[in-house]
């Protein structure tokens, strides 16, 4: 069955994607591991941390397309279950700090002692097992959406007020994680990480292993999304988004496809969150601003929505055109951001993909006679066509 | 007007009683049956510097019973050990230390008498047994300043130390008293002196009773220290007040929140009910909609700025200037937004989000680089700044003019709505948009007016909230989100929906507040909205008929 969806949508470009992931996840770590520094191949650690980084944001951005390219809900909110994600990795990264810490407390995190906490509240037990943390940051980012998805989508709230309610619930988020009392480290979020699973979290190697993780996770995210959308189900969730209703008076309940494709988008998000934490070392409530969360919409949207390649080069480009900016010009950053999410709605709807796609099709178009090129459009039916269903 | 009274701190409050005693003291100066009045009673002031503690003691109270306000600045640096007699003529001044000299103040009229040598001028010497004469002396004397404000604030003083020495100048005071008002809080401040005192029982029974009359906070903590005193009687007595004083607080408080959640609902509505139109109209959210009102603050900080260079004279116009400007300014940038952006995406309302987020970004980030990040000072004209009293609720005029303000702002759009042919059209495009084209309506053109309309309304919303919030570039990021609720909430298209949701949410959010912290407030206000829009899709007024079945 398994092998069935993949030849038949593993094909061309996320072929090739899947490969340079994969690729990657040995390439880099060995170029900077094995290579003297002065070697003209050598990859620098601070390289490494940073393209991890890149990793886990189009991880995100392809938990996004497949729910806004593949079922037309376009999630404002998706931030949050990155967020939950990296809480879980941070209260982990926080019990392994033990009495290192600057009160030197053995099981409290340094904020609870500031806080004149006594004990560990309950909803931290177990994370000091890494095992459990993974877990929770995929179950907690899924219960929230299935929580959440199974109010929204039973009651048919669909379009802008989707969107709007979405980043409510970041929005929502974001202020509780704010509070001290939460528990969750307050305003200063968890930092101050000393080691992951027993290596140290500064050396180069644990960098290295971490970014080969971050490959292959989005490696398999892929894999698993094109498993999604190349199946029947990926047919019914493509028929949801380009007309919902019809869909539905087909007999096919909608909803529960819908809160299915959402819940594992939220699953991969946190998995995402969770790899981004020990890389960047902090996780603090700024990660549920809902800016965080439409910022993400744009890489899906410059990458070319329901393509799941796509978003992946989008989130990359996207990001360090980012780095490049805040660093040389960071006042144009803004300017850069916005500028482009006007142009690539205006003219690049369906972003770097489409356009390549467009244009491959032209040239063959060109090399065929003109009648038979009418025929030969059998990827054009995957591409998104607006939202208007009706 | 009785129960109208200016509000003000305790420091301030000095500072303007001394203020008003200065005025009192020029004003006076005139006359000459004030000026003998006048030579009296700096003889009074000046035999203070005269002979031991015991007589200056006896000139105090020959000051205080002589009842001249006017020698009340005096007496609080003489308190202060800020009196001092030049040797020479033995005349007295208020000084303050200038370096190794003394500034020197004339004590009645306040001013400046030039500066004296160390060796020139001596302290008068008081201690502790004198203060306390003097603040006596001080509450005696203000209880019979010209300004009704400060013998309040005189009365409240003695209330709040239950001062007993102060009765019999308070019954003195309140046989002369004309003002009722005034005469009240004399009364309130003479029962909470008899409570601290050892009268008996029977007048302190009655003191109970007028002191629950008064119904504040004040007057709940002073009787909670009679509930814990040996005296039974007077223990179910003021076990009996407070639970009184707390129903009447009660009271007040409901009033309070309410009258909060109207100022945050209004200022909500201002917000939202922009939005509400082109959303009702174009079914398409602008995200830069925040930046709208924020580009209507910056256009107020503008006009202030031409007005303080130009014609500072005319300042509290410049409101009256600001607000079609901010409307112009706002509508014009939202009809170019709409035909060089919004137009285009007609069918795609989620890509909608996207280009005006874009667009949000980009006017932010423009107005950051021409105004700079940090925040600019935007004044209050006059007629806004100040504040009144009802009861126990103080209500600034700033939050007043703006419930007006927002409440105007309603109803003209409700008739323009209502009553105009651009208004019949903008009710039919939101109907049925392809019906109305039909029906020769050019839809791109009612498109393009009402982006502008609600674009401008945000634009004067901003005009509004200059005076209230901070202006920098984030602050239309601060109510972006509360509006889409209100218009989520309030439902599409419905201009009467929007001032309910506005004023729901922001009543819920004060009601909320006082229980559960001001975050948690907004947090359990969010998920209502979450969960109640999983009830009803469209808002508590949805359109009916079929152009919403999408």
């Amino acid at each position: 069955m398994t092998l069935r969806f993949l030849s038949g949508g593993l094909t061309g470009g996320r072929l090739v994607m899947l490969a340079l992931l994969l690729a990657s996840a040995i390439l880099v770590p060995l170029l900077n591991l094995a290579l003297p520094e002065s070697h003209p191949l050598h990859v620098p650690t601070y390289a490494v941390t940073l393209m991890g980084k890149y990793l886990t944001y189009a991880l995100l951005a392809l938990a996004l397309d497949l729910v806004w390219g593949y079922c037309g809900i376009l999630s404002l909110g998706h931030a949050a279950f990155f967020a939950l994600g990296g809480y879980a990795m941070g209260m982990y990264l926080m019990r392994q700090i033990g009495s290192r810490g600057v009160y030197g407390d053995p099981v409290l995190p340094d904020f609870m002692v500031f806080l004149n906490w006594d004990e560990l509240p309950w909803y931290w037990y177990g994370f000091d097992a890494f095992s459990f943390a993974m877990l929770v940051a995929l179950v907690a980012p899924a219960i929230l959406a299935f929580v959440f998805g199974w109010f929204a989508f039973r009651s048919r709230v669909t379009g802008v007020y989707l969107s709007i309610i979405t980043q409510a619930m970041t929005y929502a988020l974001l202020l509780a994680f704010f509070r001290n009392d939460m528990g969750f480290g307050g305003n200063n979020g968890l930092t101050d990480f000393k080691d992951i699973l027993g290596f140290d979290i500064q050396s180069d190697a644990t960098r290295a292993g971490l970014f080969a993780a971050s490959a292959l996770a989005l490696a398999a995210g892929l894999v698993l999304a094109v498993a999604i959308t190349a199946s029947k189900l990926g047919k019914v969730l493509i028929a949801v988004r380009d007309a919902e209703s019809r869909t539905r008076f087909l007999g096919y309940r909608v909803e529960h496809y819908k809160l299915f494709v959402w819940t594992v988008s939220a699953m991969m998000a946190g998995l995402a969150g969770a790899l981004y934490v020990p890389q960047v070392g902090i996780i603090n409530p700024g990660e549920f601003a809902p800016a965080n969360s439409i910022e993400a919409v744009i890489w899906v949207a410059v990458g070319g929505r329901g393509t799941l390649v796509g978003p992946i080069i989008g989130a990359v480009l996207v990001n360090f055109a980012k780095s490049w900016f805040t660093a040389a010009l960071p006042e144009f950053w803004l300017f850069a951001l916005g500028g482009l999410f006007v142009f690539v709605t205006l003219f690049l709807p369906t972003g770097i993909v489409g356009l390549a796609r467009t244009a491959t099709q032209r040239l063959r178009r060109m090399r065929k006679s003109e009648p038979d090129a009418r025929n030969t459009g059998g990827s054009v039916t995957t591409e998104p066509r607006g939202q208007a269903a009706e | 007007m009785l129960t109208r009274t200016r509000r003000r701190s305790s420091a301030l409050g000095a500072l303007a009683v001394f203020l008003v005693l200065a005025v009192a003291t020029v004003t006076f100066a005139g006359t000459a049956a004030a000026q003998s009045d006048d030579a009296a009673l700096r003889t009074q002031l000046n035999a203070l510097a005269a002979g031991d503690f015991d007589d200056t003691q006896r000139q105090i109270n020959a000051i205080a019973e002589a009842g001249d306000p006017r020698a009340a600045p005096a007496l609080e640096a003489l308190a202060d050990g800020d009196l001092y007699f030049r040797r020479a003529d033995n005349a007295v001044f208020i000084t303050r230390k200038d370096g190794s000299d003394y500034a020197l103040r004339d004590p009645l009229t306040l001013e400046d008498a030039g500066t004296a040598g160390r060796r020139e001028v001596k302290k008068i010497r008081v201690n502790n047994r004198l203060r306390r004469v003097i603040r006596t002396a001080l509450g005696t004397l203000t209880l019979r300043a010209p300004d009704p404000a400060a013998r309040i604030e005189a009365a409240d003083a003695i209330f709040k130390a239950q001062d007993v020495d102060s009765i019999e100048p308070l019954e003195a005071a309140l046989a002369a008293e004309t003002n009722t008002d005034v005469a009240r809080h004399m009364r309130e401040a003479r029962a909470a002196a008899v409570l601290a005192s050892d009268l008996p029982t029977p007048d302190k029974l009655e003191a109970i009773a007028t002191v629950a009359a008064r119904g504040d906070r004040d007057a709940r903590s002073l009787l909670t220290g009679i509930s814990n005193g040996p005296d039974t009687a007077l223990h179910e007595a003021a076990n009996a007040a407070i639970a009184k004083v707390e129903r009447v607080q009660g009271l007040w408080d409901t009033a309070r929140n309410i009258w909060f959640g109207l100022s945050l609902g209004s200022v909500l509505l201002l917000a939202a009910i922009g939005l509400a139109i082109t959303f009702g109209v174009m079914g398409v959210i602008n995200m830069a909609h925040g930046e709208m009102v924020m580009l209507g603050a910056y256009t107020t900080f503008v006009v202030q700025s031409l007005f303080r260079t130009a014609a500072p004279e005319y300042f509290d116009y410049s409101l009256i200037v600001a607000l079609p400007a901010a409307f112009l300014v706002a509508g014009l940038v939202g009809i170019a937004i709409e035909r060089g952006i919004i137009r285009f995406l007609h069918d795609r309302p989620l890509e909608t989000l996207l280009a005006t987020w874009g667009v949000s970004l980009i006017l932010q980030q423009t107005v950051r680089t021409i105004f700079g990040p940090t925040n600019r000072e935007v004044g209050n004209p006059s007629f806004m700044s100040g504040a009144m009293e009802i009861g126990q609720l103080t209500i600034t005029y700033n939050r007043l003019w703006i419930v007006v303000f927002a409440l105007v702002v309603f109803t003209a759009l409700l008739v323009a709505m209502k009553a105009t042919r651009f208004g019949l059209y903008v009710r039919a495009v939101t109907q049925n948009r392809r019906m109305s084209a039909s029906m020769g309506i050019r839809t791109p053109l009612v498109d393009a007016l009402t982006f502008g309309l609600g674009s401008g309304i945000a634009g004067i919303a901003g005009v509004a909230l200059s005076q209230i919030d901070n202006v920098s570039p984030n602050l239309g990021q601060s109510y972006i989100i509360d509006s889409f609720m209100v218009v989520v909430f309030g439902g599409v298209g419905n201009l009467w929906g929007t001032l309910l949701g506005a004023f729901t949410l922001g009543i819920a959010n004060k009601f909320l507040e006082p229980v559960a912290g001001a975050v948690l407030a907004k947090i359990l206000v969010l998920v209502f909205i979450i969960l109640f829009i999983q009830k009803r899709p469209r808002g508590l007024f949805a359109l009916k008929g079929r152009a919403v079945d999408a």
